[in-house]
Formats: C-alpha cells, structure tokens, sequence
C-alpha cells in the first residue's frame, strides 16, 4: 500500500475515532460508538501493517504478538466482574504507558534515521518526554490498580515534605533531560534516560499513593489522560500523524473528564493532584467535630415494612454495594415495590463508586431502567419529599458534614441530602468510617437508622420480608 | 430592610381560600418577612384572625390599610380593577394571573408598575420547580373533590357488596383525562371501591393510571398525544372519530363520568355529546371539571348543577375552593417555597433572579414591563450537563487549559491568551517546519477532544473511559513501524534485535489493551437499556 494511501487511511481512523468519542455521550449512540471505535483501530493497524513502513519480514511477529495479546485481553474482558471494571481499566492504562516507554527506548536506540541541528533536539526531546510520560503512568496506574483492588491501603500516603520531593524530582529531570539532550552517542544518552525513568516510575508511585481512596476516580480518569499524552509523544517522536491526533484526542478527553469530576466533588484540580485531603495535612480528619451519639439500630424486617408503607423511596447506592454485589438484590426489591405503586427512584453522586459513572454501571448491569436512575442535581430537591432514602454502603457521598461543618475536610462537596427524607436507613458493615477517613453525622440524627450487616445478605432478608 | 408580606382577603364571589395559612406565616416570618393579614382573609377557609396573630402576624383592618402597608402581596385570584387601585407601584403581586386569557389585566398591572410572578405561568416541566406548582396541587384537590361532589350527587354505593338484603354492583367511573386531576379522581374513587376506567390521549400515562387502580382504556388509533409542558395536544381528525365512539361505548356502561380534558390556550374538547348523556342510566352523574374552559361535555352549564334526560351535570368551577382549607394550606406551602427560592439569604429581601429558570417563567411583569411569555427553559432535551454546572458552587481557574465551557472571567482568559501567545511565538521562532506540521495537528485534536466530551452524560463516564483507554492502544502503530521498517540488511550500529524485542513486547502490551478494552466497552454499553 503506498505512503498516501496509508496517510488517507490513517484520516479516516481518527475520524472514526472522534466519532466514536462523540457517540459515546449518549446512551442511545454509544453502542455505535464503540464499532467506531473498533473499526477505526483495525484500518489503522492494517493499513500501517501493509503500508511502507513495516516489510514483510515482520508479519510473523505482528500476527503472534496481536494473537497472544489479543487473547489474553479478550479473556480478561469477559472473565472481570463488573465490580472490578476499575481495577481493570487501572491496570489496562498501565499497560500502554509501559508501551509507551518501550517504543521510546526502542526509537532511541534505532539510529537507521539520523536528525541533525534543532530537528536532533526536538526528536531527542520527544523521546525523553513519551518515556516521562509513559513511566508515570505505568508506575501510577500499577498503584491505582493496587488501590482500587484493596491490595494497597486506601488512605493517602503522605510523606514529610512531599511536595519538595516532587519538586526535585521534577528539577532532576529536567537536568537529566539536558544531560540526555547534549549527549552524542547513544550510550552516553543512555544513562540519563534511564535514571529518568526511576526517577519517573517513582514519581508515579509516590503522586497515586498520596491521592486518597475517595479521588481514585479522577485519578484514573487522570492516569487515562497521560496515557493518551504518551501516545501522543510518541507520535511526535516517530513522526506518526495519527497516534499525534489520536493521543491528543485521548489525552484532551481524559483531563476534560478529570476536570468534570473534580468540579462534580467541588475540588480543585490541582488539589486531587497535589494528593493528600483537603490542604490542612489530613489532621482536620480527627479534629473538631466528633459527632458521637447515639445511632438507632433497625432490623431487616422493620426495613421491610417501612419500604412497604412509602409512597417515594429513593435509593443511594455507593461503592458497598458494588463490593457485596448486591445490584441484583437491590433490583428485584426495586421491582417488586415499582409493582406495588411505590415510586422508587435511584439517587447517583457523581462520585459514587470508585470510577465515575460506576454505579451507573452496576444498576445497567442489573436491568434497572435508566429513567429512574437519577444525578444528584435532578434528585436532591426531592428528598423532602420522600418517605424512605435507602443508602447501600455509601458515606462520603451522604455526609451532611460536607454542608454544614466548614472545617469537615470534605466542606462544600456537593452530597445526597438523604437526610432531608422522613426516613433514612443506612446500610452499613460497622460504624467504620469511609474512604476518606472522617465520621458521619447522618447517622446519629434522629430520623437516621443503622441496618448492619452485608449489603447483600441483610437486602436479600428484607425482600424475603416484602415477598411474605 | 426587610419586606412586608401582604395577605388580603379573596373579594372575587364564591371564593373561599386565602393565599397563607397561619402555619406558613410562621415559616415566612423564619425567613425574615415581616407578614400582615387582612382581617377575616381566612374565615372562609376556617383560619381566624387569632390563629393569624399567633403566628406573628398583624392583622390589617381592611383592604385599604393593607395594600396600603405591602410590599409583595401573596393572593389567589388575579386582582379586581378594585383591588388593583389600592396596591401602591412597585409591590411584587404574587397570584394566578394566566396572562394568556387576560391581556387587558396584564396591561392594568403594568401600567400599575408592578412586579407580577403568575403561579399559573410556572415551567411545570422543571423538576426543581414541582414543589412551587400549585396547579398540580390545586388541581389535585379538584380531582378529590370531583368525586366527592359525584358521590353526593349519585344515589347508590361506590362499592359492590353482598349484603342479606342483596347483591349490590360497584359502581362504574369513568375518567376523561389522566392528568394530575384525573390521577387523583382515578385514586379517590378506586379508594371507594368503585371499578375506575380511564383514557388520556397521552399513551405514556397508562401507568400512571394502573398504579392508582384505574383500568386504562385505549382508543383503537395510533397518534402520539403528548404536547407541550405536560399538556395534551389537539388530535388528528381520524383520531377523534375513533375516540368518539370509544366514549359512546364508555358512556353507555359508566354511572359517574369525570371529565378533566384541557388544552392550554383553547377551549376544552367537547368529549361527551347530548347524544352520549341520553345514552347514560338515569341516575347517572358526570363531573365536567373542564367546565370554566367551555366544558368537555356539551349539556354543561359552567357553575351550575343541571339534570338532563336524568343525568345530574355538574359543573362547578370551584372545586378546590370548595376544599378551602386544604386548597389554602397547599397554596400557600407553594407560595413558600416560591418565596425560599426568591429568597435564598433568608434576611426578607427578595431577589428577582431572572437567569433562574424556574423564576424567569413566574415573572410575567418586571417593574411593569411585560416579560411574558419566557422564553422556554432550556431544560427537557438535555438535563444533566446544563444543571451540574449551575449547582456546582463555581470552580476557582487553576489556570490550568482545561476549564473552559463555562464563560472565563476576562482577565484569566487574557492571562491564558498571552501565555499561549509566548509559547507559539517561541515554538514558531525555533522549531523546524516538520516539527510544526505534527504541532498544528496535535493541537486542533486537542480542541476537538475537549469539544466532543464536555457535553457527555455522567452515566457514561465509565464506558466514555474504557473506550478513550482502548483507543490509546493506537500506540500500537508505534511499535508496528519498529518491527521490521524497510531497510535491508541493518545498518552499522543499528541494533535491529534488541528493537524488534522491544517493539514485539510493546506491541504484545497494547494487543491486550486494544482487544480488552473494546470487549470491556461493548460489554458495558450492552448493559445501558431503557
């Protein structure tokens, strides 16, 4: 296939991939949007498998690489529960950030294309940039993956001095950077850019382990965005418009959505970023108001009653639910108080869940119709209204603090008022407190009762208790 | 200084509610208002004086003295000429007004230089504005009441029983009209036991009326009924026909007939023709709740109770007022919460907001100027994306390019012009013209990325992101060009094993993620149904 024909296939790829972007923010069209998506990567890998750039020589390797990775992808897509989807996107980023570094390496070693002058430079420092981009986001999604799979601790690391540490990372880098830059063989560039990529690996670990449990969305959504970056960088590196368009395009989108997340939870960008909770070094997390009390326990059987006798039940769902997969349940009880003329609607945060858009997610997944799944805006007026507001495994999300006690780390987020219902039953393990580590008026309120136990078995008793 | 709330007594005949109940005024006086009441403005609707002056109210002796002393008058009736005389200029009336049927009054209030919010002009469609609507809540006591004023009026049971003295059959209802009246018709007569039939010509309410115990009954036409704002529209010609003798065969079988049919700026449908009544069992009652807009039925003397080939026609324009104290307490609660929403600081002044949507469809006249009709809010076709950034207390600039959408502030769009200004000059002034070629390229996809997903819908964030993350696997291409580029033999110093390692293992990386991530994309979407 010749060159132009090769460049008019890559246009038509990352046209497909704009469209593919743009149907995705509709549910109507998003189907549609995928097979955009999957038909704009496979002109895109074709025609550069049969442009001029690759001979023939490598197709055995192609084929096997894409056989072997393709299956194991495939697998992994259809074995992950829905729960995991997080954990799943996490390590998924951190696979192409460490594609990204190997293709950096890989173009720096190859010296079959030789720059000169400012052309040199520019090359050398795109090379430099993709594998910073590439490390950080390999080491920073292997911690969120880490993170959200619970097999590190949610709360945020902070060393002393961390932002100076940062600060030197980032002034070694830059140093390295014009060591790398200066040198003029290979092997004298090599060490630069090696210690760059420890320097940046480390990095990665130690921004995603500051941020706490409850930021992970937007740092995946974060890490989604660098990824794109790298793609990016490399595309400028090998001189490749379309992994130019496409990583921009990822990358663009990915900050976008950070973006949108953090105004959804009234932080500020570079706060999430900066990591640690709130800027007061997570001491204001135990401080000021312990709102000690007395919480009202209540039963699976006096749940059921109360959801019988309500006109309007809104349901707040959080990340428990996602963890005692108890979307299931949580529908047919739905289902079954919908029959009774019950008004049950479903109340999201946008952050609810450890992934923007989770519990979205997780409610399709049951069949719960998306038109009675509200956003907070379109549901907080109504909870006055409303006789029961069921939250399952949720907290942050639910916390009056966020509205009525300035010095509460989580001062000013936008939360579920459930606590405006007749009644609110919150679903919950223990008294623990949630991901980000601070105590939760809404249950010593009077109107407020506890329903311990697992989210899935004590829901399971009270829809045997509405069936009986 | 905080503001006088004036209640003055209903003067229009017939009229029993009044527009605070004692309850409310306490809430008001909270909110910093200072509130008087005409004397004997709630007598009529069972609130004395003293109930009033318990609450902290004054009472005003008479009209004069208290249009005199207000500064917004909360009323439930559109103002008399008499009325209006007495209001000084610059009062904010708060009233049903429907401007649509009254232009001569809107052009009295203006000229009287007032600020008039019409509860009758609220954009219904807002869900943020349900708690403010007192057509629904008015028109749901009407439907109550309608039953009520058929069960009178009827001569038998609503409820079938079998009794020593015999078999005794449900009684038959029948419900034109499944809005908020006749939902609350459908809910009141089922609850006495009657078999409740229903038609609407907006097919989505089927549920809605099995939910309250009423059958739905279909007209045998396929036409889509759903208007504007909630309302019905008028209905294609073959569809009438159809409805037509649907309502024959209903009213043939039915002992009570409820009608609620009405279209907005229009004479109500004429459902029930002379023909259908004689049809009826005599003994039979039809409520025409439609009866101050013409009526749906065509024997229907508006106000009057008429009997006609043995059918008792009710047509009574007053139904809720009939239900005074009830109708009063609902009102004024949503006259409250109109007030809480003009009045966010809570210190008795009151802030015409006319960017808010819900307030901008209230105001038909500001500081007498006519602003009806509004503008419709931007709302239905897009929900979520116009109300995240409206709630969201707004984000402090980070400087960051990023956050735009929302209009910038002057000076940090400035800031941000100039920096991008520097960077290109620099950028222009040193790079090679290779180098420029790729940049062009990456920035416009950078803008049309931001363009695509600014808008997209929370609920898709997730799939929005486990496809944008398959798509970085475009990465792939890299690698593909390192395997094997055309170069014959390797060139000196050119250490073709190590990179083709490097690109197989790269490449092996983003298989996973290319071929997961779209998998992982479909299964979700396959989940988003209706």
């Amino acid at each position: 296939m010749p060159a132009n024909l090769v460049a008019m296939a890559y246009v038509a790829a990352a046209i497909l991939f704009i469209l593919s972007l743009g149907g995705l923010s509709n549910p109507e069209t998003s189907r549609r949007g995928n097979l955009y998506g999957i038909i704009g990567m496979t002109i895109a890998v074709l025609a550069t498998v049969f442009g001029p750039r690759v001979t023939a020589a490598g197709y055995g390797w192609i084929v096997g690489a894409m056989l072997v990775g393709g299956s194991i992808g495939l697998y992994a897509a259809r074995k992950v529960q829905m729960t995991q989807m997080p954990e799943l996107v996490a390590i998924m980023h951190s696979l192409v950030g460490l594609a990204a570094c190997l293709v950096g390496y890989a173009s720096y070693v190859d010296t079959s294309i030789a720059y000169a002058g400012a052309e040199k430079t520019i090359h050398e420092i795109e090379i430099y940039l993709g594998v910073l981009i590439g490390a950080v986001t390999f080491s920073g999604s292997v911690i969120a993956w880490g993170k959200l799979s619970a097999r590190i601790g949610g709360k945020p690391l902070l060393l002393p001095a961390r932002h100076w540490l940062n600060l030197a990372g980032l002034i070694a880098v830059i140093w390295f950077g014009i060591r790398f830059v200066q040198a003029h063989e290979v092997a004298d560039g090599m060490l630069p850019l090696v210690i760059m990529t420890v320097i940046a690996l480390a990095f990665g670990v130690h921004m995603v382990m500051a941020i706490g449990g409850a930021d992970m969305p937007v740092v995946v959504s974060m890490l989604n965005s660098y990824s794109g970056w790298a793609a990016a960088a490399t595309g400028f590196m090998l001189s490749n418009d379309l992994l130019i368009v496409t990583g921009a395009l990822v990358g663009s989108s990915g900050a976008i959505l950070s973006y949108i997340m953090c105004r959804a939870m009234n932080r500020k960008f570079l706060n999430v970023i900066a990591g640690g909770f709130g800027t007061g070094e997570g001491a204001s997390a135990t401080a000021g108001a312990q709102p000690a009390g007395e919480v009202t326990a209540i039963s699976a059987v006096e749940t059921a009653e109360l959801l019988r006798d309500a006109k309007n039940v809104i349901i707040v769902p959080g990340y428990g639910m996602a963890v005692a997969q108890a979307q299931h349940t949580v529908y047919e009880i739905t289902k079954l108080l919908r029959d009774k003329g019950v008004n049950v609607r479903f109340g999201i945060h946008p952050v609810a869940g450890r992934m923007p858009g989770h519990m979205n997610v997780l409610l399709a997944e049951a069949k719960v119709p998306y038109d009675i799944v509200m956003e907070m805006d379109e549901i907080n007026e109504d909870f006055p209204d409303t006789d029961v507001s069921m939250v399952i495994g949720a907290n942050d999300i639910v916390n009056p603090a966020a509205e009525d006690d300035p010095a509460s780390p989580i001062a000013g987020m936008p939360v579920l008022q459930v606590w405006k219902a007749k009644t609110s039953i919150v679903m919950k393990r223990s008294m623990a407190s949630g991901y980000a580590g601070i105590d939760n008026p809404l249950f010593y309120k009077e109107n407020n009762r506890m329903l311990f136990g697992d989210a899935k078995k004590m829901l399971e008793e009270v829809l045997a208790a509405l069936k009986s | 200084m905080s503001l006088t709330i004036g209640v003055p007594r209903e003067t229009v005949a017939g009229e029993k509610r009044v527009a605070t109940v004692p309850e409310v005024v306490e809430k008001l006086i909270k909110l910093g208002f200072r509130v008087r009441v005409e004397s004997g403005a709630g007598a009529a609707a069972n609130f004395g004086d003293d109930a009033y002056q318990a609450a902290g109210a004054e009472v005003a002796s008479g009209a004069a003295d208290l249009y005199a002393g207000a500064d917004m008058v909360f009323k439930v009736r559109a103002p008399t000429p008499d009325e209006l005389a007495l209001m000084k200029p610059g009062t904010t009336l708060v009233s049903f007004i429907w401007p649509a049927q009254n232009p001569e009054l809107m052009q009295a209030l203006a000229a009287r230089k007032l600020t008039v919010l019409a509860m009758d002009a609220l954009p219904r469609q807002l869900s943020r504005a349900q708690k403010m609507d007192a057509l629904t809540s008015m028109a749901s006591i009407s439907g109550y009441r309608a039953v009520i004023e058929a069960a009178n009026a009827f001569g038998r049971f609503f409820n079938g029983q079998i009794t020593a003295a015999g078999k005794i059959p449900p009684a038959r209802v029948f419900v034109a009209g499944a809005g908020v009246a006749g939902l609350a018709a459908i809910g009141t007569a089922a609850n006495l036991g009657a078999v409740v039939r229903a038609n609407d010509t907006r097919a989505e309410v089927a549920d809605q009326v099995v939910s309250l115990g009423g059958q739905f009954v279909k007209v045998d036409y396929e036409e889509e009924g759903s208007g504007g704002g909630g309302y019905a529209k008028v209905m294609s010609e073959g569809f009438q026909q159809a409805q037509r003798e649907m309502y024959a065969r209903e009213a043939k079988d039915a002992d009570i007939i409820i009608t609620t049919a009405l279209i907005p700026g229009k004479p109500a449908p004429k459902l029930i023709t002379a023909e259908m009544v004689r049809s009826m069992k005599p003994g039979s009652v039809i409520v025409d709740m439609a009866a101050e807009q013409g009526g749906n039925c065509e024997l229907t003397v508006p106000g009057e109770v008429v009997v006609r080939d043995g059918v008792t026609i009710i047509g009574y324009t007053d139904l809720a007022s009939r239900l005074a104290r009830q109708s009063s307490t609902l009102y004024s609660t949503n006259l409250l919460r109109l007030t809480e929403e003009l009045c966010k600081t809570k210190d008795g002044v009151i802030d015409v907001n006319m960017e808010d949507d819900a307030i901008r469809g209230l105001t038909v006249i500001k500081d007498g100027a006519i602003t009806w009709p509004a503008p419709p809010p931007k709302l239905p076709a897009a929900p979520p994306q116009a109300k995240p950034a409206a709630a969201a207390v707004p984000a402090k600039k980070s400087g960051h390019g990023h956050d735009a959408g929302e209009p910038a502030s002057a000076r940090s769009l400035a800031i941000l012009f100039g920096v991008g200004a520097v960077l290109f000059w620099l950028i222009g002034a040193y790079a090679p013209a290779s180098f420029l070629a790729h940049f062009t390229v990456f920035v416009l996809a950078c803008f049309v990325g931001y363009m695509v997903i600014w808008n997209v819908t929370p609920s898709l964030h997730t799939p929005l992101m486990s496809v944008t993350n398959a798509i970085s696997s475009i990465i792939a291409v890299g690698a593909l060009i390192q395997i094997a580029p055309p170069l014959g033999a390797d060139p000196e110093g050119r250490p073709g094993g190590l990179i083709l390692g490097l690109a197989v293992l790269a490449l092996t990386l983003t298989a996973v993620n290319m071929f997961g991530g779209f998998a992982v994309t479909r299964r979700m979407l396959a989940m988003f149904r209706k």
